[in-house]
């Protein structure tokens, strides 16, 4: 089994190749009348309604006979994923992999670069430069995919009854097993390389799913940007994959890593550079400040792809990679604060906007940015455990989230704007409590999963300690409680506007509301019931239960000349923290409670007409669109090529007009010389001789008495001549 | 009075001033060639009388030989004349000055 786990993101590829041959063959052939659609630009929430219509304007339809096909193949493949996942785990053990065993799989050499003499004389590089494809599976790859394929999987069953009307079926169970397939190549990866292949598959596959409806301009446009914005951050990615190999001379993980831990002082010049190269690109899939933008718009895809790709898995691979690279963050202290900066100001920065959205999704989505920062955070101050800790609550907790909010829209028939809803709690039973167990779980109730991340991340960072600047892990631990309290009051602001308080939507909505088939909400319990237990495998104080700590302690290797120091807080001080953040999280929930369920939004609305100014920033996302729009399309795209075009204009063209009149110029001196010089020679001489010989020309008269007459005067003169002269 | 040989000699003289004025002057093609004619006549007189006065008979040869080419230039002459009156319907030899320079 151990052997097989090249299999596991075979799958769901055999997956997305039958669904998609399936679906390019067997489709429907499109209908001519309807293949321009007039109404591609709509606002989202309208449009959203569409959502479990026939789409008229789909170019191809999903043939009804194959709709079987696809869910079973969609969901088999991955089902045989998880199959193999847990099969590989549990068949290491999971006590060896904890002890650091690790499976390395190598399928074939992927790029053999041959042998490099110069570099191999250096000690701790390699003197054969390759690359494998070679997939790796240590406690850290276990864990992802272990969370990866389960929440993927459940996605799947999900989307089934999500995405039953919809006529692009099989297009759908194509992408999202291709989704799959590079997340877990991206996770399974054993070098820098295959994992950033699986890393540009996960960006293709959110750009193709974020543009799902691709008819519609809006969800277009959002999977452009999402697609453009991440490309900023692979760019950065593979420049840091660049420094790695400059520096090592290979891009197995293994080799680097214990070459980096081994003999750190030959490295550290260099890391932190990379370090901040790979964080860049960290931040892009991650969606970390200033590269966020493009996750909230990610929300125009269907609700199963935000769960799964915008909030469970894909947008954790950036931290996934730095715990990954822990060694070598950890060698870069100074990369480590950037890291945590940005990811503590991300966290606030983000819940701030939350607080104001009206849309469910999007609130969901700046709580994902949010939570990122959390992680981001973590990893900043060197817990790289508790970071990889609330990804894997995260995933739960937020996937129910997301699939919870898809059964509300479908309840509501594509409704999406909170303002339009209310009193839900009844009538969609399941979805309620399973959307409120999630939330309870976010907010970091006591006892629930995200309790204890956050929890760990909050204590990590309490105990922190900048050698740069000494004041900052106490600020950022202020930060990320005070974000606590922010999550917990837009969490229960949330599900107060969703499901207590009146109904504020129309009478014909009201009626329509229903509680959404086995295949939806089978999933959430499952989800919900792993928000509650997920956080025991990291239970702090009690000894012995901080078991993900135990499991991924491989992951942290000891560096060479540097003493592990174990920095846990004393019990009291740790009992006190998380009386402080359940606290601030209580305070949240009050506020939100008597807010918005009890007073009905009066007080929030008093606040925003007494601070209007401020209001408008956060419901604005603070402008940060609109100073990308300004600085990078409006001025580097449209002014800069229009100074570039000016440039062209005035200075790169004298270069062609100048040759070009420098060529006049000479033609024109070439011509004149011969039209004067040379013509002028000839016709000189000619017009020389001629008018030289303008006399003798005289004597040729034509008239032959004349020449007779000549001669009879010069015989003449000569025989007189003779005669005097004698 | 005797007629001795300068008698000759200025008739001679007299016949090849009057045909060599007659082809320097005259316009009549014609009448050229006949001026000419006229100043072969003079040169044949010439030798004759002295081929007497010399009592040598070459001069006399001479003058046959000088008779027998006058035909035949008489014959050229009038050849040309034809000739010239087809293409230029005159015998005007001033017009016939397609060499001039």
């Amino acid at each position: 089994m151990r052997d097989l786990i090249w299999l596991i993101p075979l799958f769901p590829l055999a997956g997305f190749l039958v669904n998609g041959l399936v679906y390019l063959i067997g489709a429907c052939p499109p209908r001519r009348d309807l293949l321009h659609d007039p109404h591609g630009d709509q606002p989202a929430a309208e449009s959203a309604k569409d959502r479990g219509h026939p789409h008229a304007h789909m170019h191809a339809e999903t043939h009804p006979k194959f709709q079987k096909l696809h869910s079973l193949v969609g969901v088999g493949s991955v089902a045989l994923s998880v199959l193999f996942a847990f099969g590989a785990i549990f068949d290491i053990g999971l006590s060896k992999l904890a002890a650091g065993a690790s499976d390395i799989v190598t399928l074939y050499r992927w790029i053999p670069l041959g042998v490099n003499e110069s570099i191999g004389q250096v000690p701790g590089k390699a003197a054969e430069w390759f690359v494998d494809a070679a997939f790796r599976l240590d406690s850290l790859s276990a864990l992802m995919i272990a969370f990866v394929t389960f929440v993927g999987f459940l996605i799947h069953v999900y989307s089934i009854g999500y995405m039953g009307h919809d006529l692009g079926y099989g297009r759908y169970f194509a992408y999202l097993n291709l989704f799959m397939f590079s997340m877990l190549v991206l996770v399974l990866a054993s070098n820098f390389l295959l994992m950033f292949v699986g890393w540009e598959g996960v960006g293709l596959c959110s750009y193709l799913l974020i543009g799902y409806d691709y008819h519609k301009k809006f969800a277009a446009d959002a999977g452009k940007k999402a697609f453009v914005v991440n490309r900023i951050g692979d760019f950065g990615f593979i420049l840091g994959i660049f420094g790695v190999f400059a520096l090592f001379g290979t891009l197995d993980f293994g080799k680097v890593f214990s070459a980096a831990a081994a003999n750190p002082s030959a490295y550290v010049p260099y890391l932190t550079l990379v370090c901040l190269c790979l964080f860049v690109g960290a931040c892009g899939k991650s969606a970390q400040f200033p590269l966020h933008v493009w996750l909230p718009d990610a929300m125009a895809g269907p609700t199963p792809v935000s769960a799964l790709i915008h909030a469970a898995t894909m947008v954790t691979a950036g931290v996934y990679m730095v715990a990954r690279c822990n060694v070598l963050f950890r060698l870069a202290p100074d990369a480590m604060l950037v890291v945590a900066v940005i990811g503590g100001f991300t966290a606030l920065f983000s819940a701030t906007i939350g607080l104001a959205q009206n849309d469910i999704k999007k609130v969901l989505a700046y709580s994902t940015v949010s939570q990122l920062g959390y992680m981001f955070l973590a990893c900043g101050v060197g817990a790289f455990v508790a970071g990889m800790f609330h990804v894997t609550t995260h995933a739960f907790f937020k996937a129910c989230l997301f699939l919870g909010s898809g059964s509300v829209i479908h309840a509501l028939a594509g409704e999406q704007d909170l303002r339009k809803m209310g009193g839900l709690s009844f009538k969609i039973r399941t979805t309620y409590a399973t959307f409120l167990i999630a939330t309870f779980a976010i907010a970091g109730a006591p006892l629930l999963a995200g309790f204890f991340s956050k929890d760990a991340i909050l204590a990590a960072v309490f105990e922190s300690h900048f050698a740069q600047a000494p004041w900052l892990g106490k600020t950022l631990w202020a930060a990320a409680l005070f974000t606590a309290g922010l999550t917990a009051f837009y969490m229960f602001r949330l599900v107060s506007l969703t499901f207590w308080g009146p109904f504020r939507g129309t009478v014909e909505q009201e009626a329509e509301i229903h509680e959404s088939p086995r295949t939806m909400t089978v999933p959430l319990i499952i989800l919900a019931f792993l928000s509650i237990v997920g956080g025991y495998v990291g239970v702090p104080i009690v000894r012995g239960g901080d078991k993900i700590g135990e499991f991924l302690s491989p992951i942290l290797l000891p560096l060479a000349g540097q003493h592990v120091a174990h920095a846990h807080a004393e019990v009291a001080t740790e009992l006190l923290l998380m009386a402080i953040s359940v606290a601030a999280a209580t305070l949240g929930f009050l506020l939100a409670f008597f807010w918005y369920a009890r007073v009905n939004g009066k007080v929030p609305a008093r606040i925003a007409m007494a601070v209007p100014g401020i209001y408008r920033a956060v419901a604005n996302k603070y402008y940060v669109d609109e100073l990308y729009e300004a600085v990078f399309v409006e001025g580097l795209a449209k002014e800069g090529g229009r100074a570039l075009w000016d440039v062209d204009a005035r200075f790169v063209d004298l270069i062609p007009n100048g040759a070009a009149a420098v060529t006049r110029g000479l033609s024109w001196i070439a011509s004149a010389f011969d039209q004067y010089v040379v013509d002028g020679l000839v016709n000189g001489l000619a017009n020389t001789l001629q008018a030289g010989f303008q006399l003798f020309r005289r004597a040729q008269t034509g008239r032959v008495q004349n020449y007779a007459l000549v001669m009879g005067a010069g015989l003449f003169c000569v025989v007189m001549a003779y005669l005097l002269f004698r | 009075m005797t007629i001795t040989l300068n008698h000759y000699l200025i008739v001679s003289f007299l016949l090849f001033s009057i045909g060599l004025l007659g082809v320097l002057v005259r316009r009549n093609f014609l009448t050229v060639l006949m001026s000419v004619e006229l100043m072969m006549n003079a040169v044949n007189l010439n030798l004759i009388a002295f081929s007497r006065r010399l009592s040598d008979l070459t001069g006399q040869v001479f003058s046959v030989f000088v008779i027998t080419i006058a035909a035949g230039e008489a014959a050229i002459g009038l050849a040309l004349t034809i000739s010239l009156f087809r293409q230029r319907k005159t015998l005007n030899i001033e017009e016939a000055d397609t060499m001039r320079g």
